[in-house]
């Protein structure tokens, strides 16, 4: 880490260290083509990326675990379903969808055509203005068992007799729900929202496998790890490792920084609540 | 326990249902929650039960197409997306396995997945052991330095790990990929067996040490049979990325013949293109060990994926 640091306050001439040039890598990155417009480009898609799978993955996999925690018959099988597309490679994953989505011979496609859904049959991946969709619910669909195993885990360390003493009390289903299981779960869901940024921010083979290392159609799905590879490995620039490197060092600080900020803000919520 | 199942069995006597209750009772221990399903099932319950079955398609079709799409050929894909495969054909696998070289790449990726697991599953029980049961001040620092690795970003690490191994002539070599899988593993493999370890009671070696044992034995015949659960977690925690990475192969491996499966693919996304059926077979070679190994290790899978979680 600290060797990366060093890369990134250097110029580099081909592999060679030539000399100590403080934030010049950084300016570099905000002040020059094509940095200037990819940086925030892509840093806005990982963003969309973590706001997509807390809304899609997340609530959906804390509504699955809450309906599985409530029943027996199928628990198993439900789980085993839900968990299997998060066992198997992202990679794997991203082609597989790839491949479903194509506009020549799709299964999806052919599925909406025959339900009579055929203004719906896009070539989705194709479009800039769905692609990023697609690589957002692709995400969400595949990581669904992770919240889903993690929450159902909390669920069942839960005290049942507070949800009992408020069922007596008379509160209905919905209201037991959002005034007593979820705020007992609040430390759960701040260890979930954190672990999924941090998926979020580092995503690469699921956007490697829908738009290639250059994000397409037309960087659409362009992410900072993409960024961060096509600068370091495919761009020949003379300074490639120093802009890398300088990439990777912006990463990991939004990474902390915002880790550290969520830690602390569902401490404080937690704290308020109990 | 017994009190809530006769509130909600009053038909059985006590004995018999307590009876059916501990044969039904399953592993995860929620047996007090069967007696809910006597309850009468309102249109509620009925349309839970159905997303939960809608869900469960949503996430089963795309694995089952998968599946049912490499046995069949590009000709039959492209009339009928939707089609079962009519005349189940091995022609796809074929076709991956031996002219897209995914024999060479299958080999690779069990060499280098396998070699690594076990080289830093080693380091790491030999650490941990003496992490967990030194009080030296100095080791308490090295374990934080082990466990600093845990925290470590990867596109930090991959420039300095791509010009270390460049120095070292490893580049596009097995060796030098088992060598950074190994090294990236420890910190998470000695962790989870520290942990472990300091959980283990010392009378155990004491008592051991009086019969004579010394630190070899002690560790083999003693310390070892009783960790196996933590090192089967680790071995299977480990497994799964490593097998599915492709970051660092496509950066360390830049010879066709030391690929690993999911490099592999990647070039083979590109070249097969039209040969759908291929691309599928791929698709489904690079999954099943991992099915192998989820159907023999299912508990550690659950258990390990909820370690630390659930307060």
């Amino acid at each position: 880490m600290v060797t990366a640091f060093t890369y990134s306050l250097s110029s580099w001439r081909g592999t060679t260290q030539e000399e100590f040039v403080g934030l010049g890598n950084f300016i570099h990155l905000f002040t020059t083509e094509p940095y200037r417009t990819q940086v925030p480009r892509a840093f806005g898609h990982n963003m969309l990326l973590f706001a997509g799978a807390m809304v899609v993955q997340n609530s959906l996999g804390l509504f699955l675990a809450t309906v599985l925690h409530r029943r027996e018959r199928f628990k198993r099988l439900f789980q085993v379903l839900y968990t299997m597309p998060y066992l198997v490679s992202p990679l794997v994953i991203g082609y597989l969808w790839s491949l479903l989505l194509s506009p020549l011979f799709g299964p999806v496609n052919a599925a909406l055509r025959a339900v009579g859904l055929d203004s719906l049959a896009l070539p989705w991946l194709g479009d800039p203005s769905t692609a990023l969709w697609v690589v957002v619910l692709v995400t969400a669909w595949q990581w669904v068992g992770f919240p889903l195993l993690v929450y159902g885990a909390a669920l069942g360390g839960l005290d049942p007799s507070l949800d009992e003493a408020a069922e007596l009390d008379g509160a209905t289903a919905r209201q037991r729900f959002f005034h007593v299981t979820l705020p007992l779960l609040t430390p759960v869901i701040g260890t979930v929202s954190v672990l999924t940024f941090i998926g979020a921010m580092e995503s690469f083979p699921i956007p490697y496998a829908l738009g290639g290392s250059t994000g397409s159609p037309a960087g659409a799905t362009d992410v900072m790890s993409l960024l961060f590879y096509r600068t370091a490995f495919q761009s020949g620039s003379s300074n490639a490792i120093g802009t890398s490197s300088a990439i990777a060092i912006l990463l990991f600080l939004i990474i902390f920084g915002f880790s550290v900020l969520f830690t602390r803000w569902f401490r404080r919520t937690e704290k308020r609540l109990f | 326990m017994p009190s809530e199942m006769t509130a909600n069995t009053p038909a059985l006597p006590p004995t018999v249902s307590l009876e059916a209750l501990a044969g039904a009772s399953d592993e995860t221990g929620f047996s007090h929650r069967r007696a809910a399903r006597r309850r009468p099932r309102g249109p509620a319950a009925l349309l839970t039960s159905g997303m939960l079955w809608l869900y469960a398609a949503v996430a089963a079709m795309p694995l089952l197409t998968m599946v049912l799409n490499s046995f069949r050929t590009n000709n039959e894909l492209a009339t009928d997306p939707l089609g079962l495969p009519a005349d189940p054909s091995l022609a796809a696998y074929q076709e991956a396995w031996i002219e897209a070289s995914f024999s060479t790449y299958f080999v690779n990726s069990i060499v280098v997945t396998v070699a690594s697991v076990l080289l830093s599953t080693v380091v790491s029980l030999l650490a941990a052991y003496a992490l967990a049961r030194s009080r030296s001040r100095l080791l308490a620092v090295v374990e934080q330095v082990f466990i600093s690795g845990l925290m470590m970003p990867v596109f930090l690490m991959i420039v300095p790990i791509f010009y270390l191994m460049d120095s070292l002539s490893l580049v596009s070599t097995r060796t030098g990929l088992i060598l950074v899988y190994a090294a990236v593993s420890i910190p998470f493999s000695v962790f989870v067996l520290t942990t472990f370890f300091r959980q283990l009671p010392a009378e155990l070696e004491e008592a051991a040490c009086i019969d004579g044992a010394g630190p070899l034995r002690l560790f083999w015949s003693v310390m070892l049979p009783l960790v196996r659960p933590a090192v089967a977690t680790v071995i299977v925690f480990r497994f799964v990325p490593i097998w599915n990475d492709f970051f660092y192969p496509l950066i360390l491996i830049r010879d066709r013949t030391k690929y690993t499966l999911p490099v592999g693919l990647t070039t083979f996304f590109g070249e097969y293109q039209t040969s759908w059926a291929t691309l599928f077979a791929g698709l489904v070679i690079a999954t099943v060990p991992l099915v192998v190994l989820f159907l023999a290790a299912t508990r550690q899978i659950i258990t390990g994926l909820t370690a630390g979680m659930g307060k």
